[in-house]
């Protein structure tokens, strides 16, 4: 039966019914909900057997995830934006030691300036940390990659990210079918490790490694995603047949059959990108779009069997690659290698500014006419940078950027967002 | 448990010594039933107090554990030296993760565990000072507070050996490190800065605290024994000399460790729930000096003219020491002390008098003489 709720205690009681053993939390906005739904279901004693540990950092959250991975437990946690910059060092270390820790992540900006709101600047910069990254389009894809996504861990003995967009997705009461635990179960077996640190059989995890082994090591990571470009496929399909629901697999593709101009986006923002195509079609423009689920492994073949045809490709990114723009177009880029289109980059929503159906509207509008930039802006507000930028050539000591632009914008209610 | 008032004067390991007890008096080292739990051929320096303490006390923990234990490593020494894969040293179920996280992952074996219902099995962590009292603070205090189940053990070297000496927040004052080195006016650590990681454990009030050191081995493995016997965050922080970073002989580890407790450079002591319960009085104190003089480390505070300031001030340290935890008075060596015989060595005719390598007071030629 569906149920009216929060994004975050949907992936809360989704996760709990993924039967985790080991549950580390430390707050953070907007992940909080989720680690307070679940110590809420340890306490009650409805999830259980499981220990909730309140830890005093993300990277110690991270850490006793390692040892409770590698000891057999069934390892779970929640981050957002700085949180998974603070445990980047222990992700690394859980991927490079394989261990199928399962995290989601709420995306929120990264700072400076302190934000709290969403883009997706957080998991893009551990887009290489041997991590699968799974990124949710709304909240019932949300709690069903996460069911998804222990399995897909624990099949390859890898970790796996599962990224939502925060408020967008964590905060937002929305309609949601809630598996039961018989359903769960059935699809998702007990936690068998592929290593396991138990005193009747000692070995070593975690030794150092020589140059003579260290490439071999560091390729498994690799080998094992592109398994994963496999086996995600399949536990979708999987998970169709036993809850009757599509989601998750690589990418998703929306009316791009004949679409001369090809959109791809990864999570919340395709709703507004689909809604704004629908519009666009009916006036006649041949639009599409193209939904990327599975960022890591990135899934070139399927990516350029989806954009291969059209004229040209928009990718609208919710990050920013300091010094050279986009960080999925490069990816998409790779995949469409020999392939002449036109190729835009869109950065937009950074650090929570809306992506309105109006914008949308006149950048696709523009990119079907090929008017835009290569590296396009979205809404930013030229006059504000370039004001900023004139002081900074009148004087050495301009002060701080930040506080110069918020007195020039003003008070947030005092014009419009 | 306390270890058995047994006094040992011929040698500075006290294991040789075994042979002149009963078998139940005897270390978990001369037990056939040892587990050596980092076993021979690891690569530590000739010498190496961490080597030393890391195998007395997981020997001592696998004993108390029944053998049901396992060990988080913090990255440094006893990681790097033991582990050159396929060289692993551990024969028990043993990991390593990162530097600052040893505490962490210990607690997140322990909460597995517990979830798994498998509380049997115990947890030890593990690391050297460098990754305890400083990158690994946060992940300690953390584990301390929350009352983890994990007993973690500190092998404090006094600086980061494994890069190469430099200093860390448990570097004493004017002891030279690769950035603290013995130039300018006030040559080496200075005075004023470091941290003492026991009395920080103590102020989580945390079930057990003890400090030892590897020249009294016997003692090390009772506090283990002790620390395995109470559940919740346990903390025992054990003084390794290093011979490489410290520039003392390989041979002096022992004596060294001994010279610091006898001049009250390193209090040794027991505290449960955050009080001192047990103090390891001084047997014959010892001048700092005693203890500064055979360490490189310290060579500029002799030489090229002997710094009496710098020596005073040291000595200021070790005194408030020796108040602030009652280490001088009636010493445990009248109460109930089995006094073993002479020297071994001279009993066996192989004694080569002072300065002899297993001496722990070699310096002391009475120590020679029958006990005292």
């Amino acid at each position: 039966m569906p149920r009216q709720l929060e994004g975050s205690r949907a992936v809360a009681e989704a996760v709990a019914l993924c039967r985790p053993e080991v549950i580390c939390a430390y707050p953070i906005s907007p992940q909080t909900h989720i680690v307070e739904n679940l110590s809420r279901l340890v306490k009650s004693g409805e999830l259980a057997p499981c220990e909730f540990v309140n830890v005093e950092s993300e990277f110690a959250a991270m850490s006793a995830s390692i040892g409770a991975s590698a000891t057999g437990a069934r390892a779970y946690t929640a981050t957002a934006s700085q949180g998974l910059l603070y445990m980047t060092e222990a992700l690394y270390n859980a991927s490079g030691l394989g261990l199928p820790i399962v995290m989601t992540v709420a995306n929120r900006a990264i700072g400076a300036p302190i934000n709290i709101w969403n883009d997706h600047s957080d998991s893009m910069s551990q887009r290489d940390s041997g991590w699968i990254q799974l990124y949710a389009e709304t909240n019932q894809e949300a709690l069903d990659l996460h069911i998804q996504a222990f399995r897909l861990a624990e099949e390859l003995s890898t970790p796996v990210m599962v990224c939502m967009d925060g408020f967008i997705l964590t905060h937002a009461v929305e309609r949601v079918e809630m598996p039961t635990q018989e359903q769960v179960d059935a699809f998702l077996p007990p936690f068998q490790p592929r290593q396991l640190l138990d005193p009747d059989e000692p070995i070593t995890i975690g030794a150092m490694v020589g140059p003579e082994a260290f490439m071999e090591v560091k390729y498994l990571a690799h080998a094992k995603q592109m398994q994963a470009l496999e086996l995600i496929p399949e536990i979708a399909a999987d998970f169709k047949d036993a809850f009757g629901r599509d989601s998750g697999g690589l990418i998703r593709s929306y009316r791009v059959e004949d679409a001369e101009t090809i959109v791809l986006a990864l999570g919340s923002v395709l709703g507004t990108i689909k809604d704004t195509i629908d519009e666009l079609r009916e006036g006649g423009m041949k639009v599409g779009a193209v939904g990327i689920t599975s960022f890591r492994p990135f899934p070139l073949g399927a990516v350029r069997a989806a954009l291969g045809h059209a004229q040209r490709v928009l990718v609208l990114e919710k990050a920013l690659a300091v010094g050279i723009g986009g960080i999925v177009s490069a990816n998409v880029r790779m995949a469409l290698a020999g392939i002449q289109l036109h190729g835009y980059t869109v950065i937009a929503g950074l650090g929570g500014r809306p992506i309105t159906k109006a914008s949308l509207h006149r950048l696709f509008t523009d990119a079907a006419a090929d008017r835009l930039e290569p590296l396009t802006f979205l809404d930013m507000d030229w006059d504000v940078v370039n004001r900023e930028l004139q002081r900074m050539r009148s004087s050495r000591a301009s002060g701080p950027h930040a506080e110069n632009i918020l007195r020039d914008v003003g008070p947030v209610a005092a014009g419009p967002v | 448990m306390k270890a058995p008032a047994i006094r040992f004067y011929q040698t500075g390991s006290f294991a040789v010594g075994n042979r002149l007890l009963d078998p139940e008096q005897r270390s978990v080292q001369a037990g056939e039933q040892r587990t050596n739990s980092i076993t021979c051929g690891h690569r530590a320096c000739q010498g190496c107090g961490e080597a030393l303490g890391a195998r007395y006390a997981l020997d001592a923990a696998m004993r108390a554990t029944n053998g049901q234990m396992i060990a988080a490593n913090a990255t440094g020494c006893l990681e790097v030296f033991s582990t050159p894969y396929p060289e692993s040293s551990w024969r028990i179920p043993w990991i390593h993760s990162l530097f600052a996280n040893a505490p962490s992952v210990s607690t997140g074996i322990a909460a597995a565990l517990r979830a798994k219902g498998r509380e049997d099995v115990r947890v030890v962590g593990q690391g050297g000072d460098g990754g305890t009292v400083d990158i690994g603070m946060a992940c300690l205090s953390g584990m301390f507070e929350r009352n983890d189940d994990v007993l973690y053990i500190c092998y404090d070297n006094e600086a980061y050996m494994n890069t190469g000496v430099q200093r860390s927040g448990s570097t004493p004052p004017a002891a030279r490190t690769a950035t603290t080195q013995a130039v300018g006016p006030e040559p080496g650590n200075v005075f004023g800065q470091g941290k003492s990681a026991p009395l920080i454990a103590m102020a989580h009030e945390i079930p057990y605290v003890a400090t030892a050191t590897v020249a009294e081995l016997r003692d090390l493995e009772a506090k283990v024994q002790s620390a395995m016997e109470v559940h919740g965050a346990r903390y025992l922080h054990v003084f390794v000399p290093c011979p490489l970073g410290w520039g003392s002989a390989s041979k002096d580890t022992i004596k060294i460790a001994r010279l610091a407790k006898e001049s009250g450079i390193f209090p040794v002591f027991e505290a449960r729930d955050g009080e001192v319960t047990e103090v390891s009085k001084i047997r014959r104190q010892v001048p700092v000096e005693d203890y500064l003089r055979p360490q490189t480390r310290f060579a500029h505070l002799f030489a090229p003219e002997v710094r009496t300031d710098v020596i005073a001030r040291i000595q200021a340290g070790a005194d408030r020491n020796i108040r602030r935890f009652g280490l001088l008075g009636s010493g445990a060596d009248k109460e109930g002390a089995v006094l073993v015989g002479t020297c071994a060595d001279q009993r066996t005719g192989t004694c080569a008098g002072p300065g002899q390598a297993t001496c722990g007071l070699a310096s002391k030629a009475e120590d020679h003489e029958a006990g005292r």
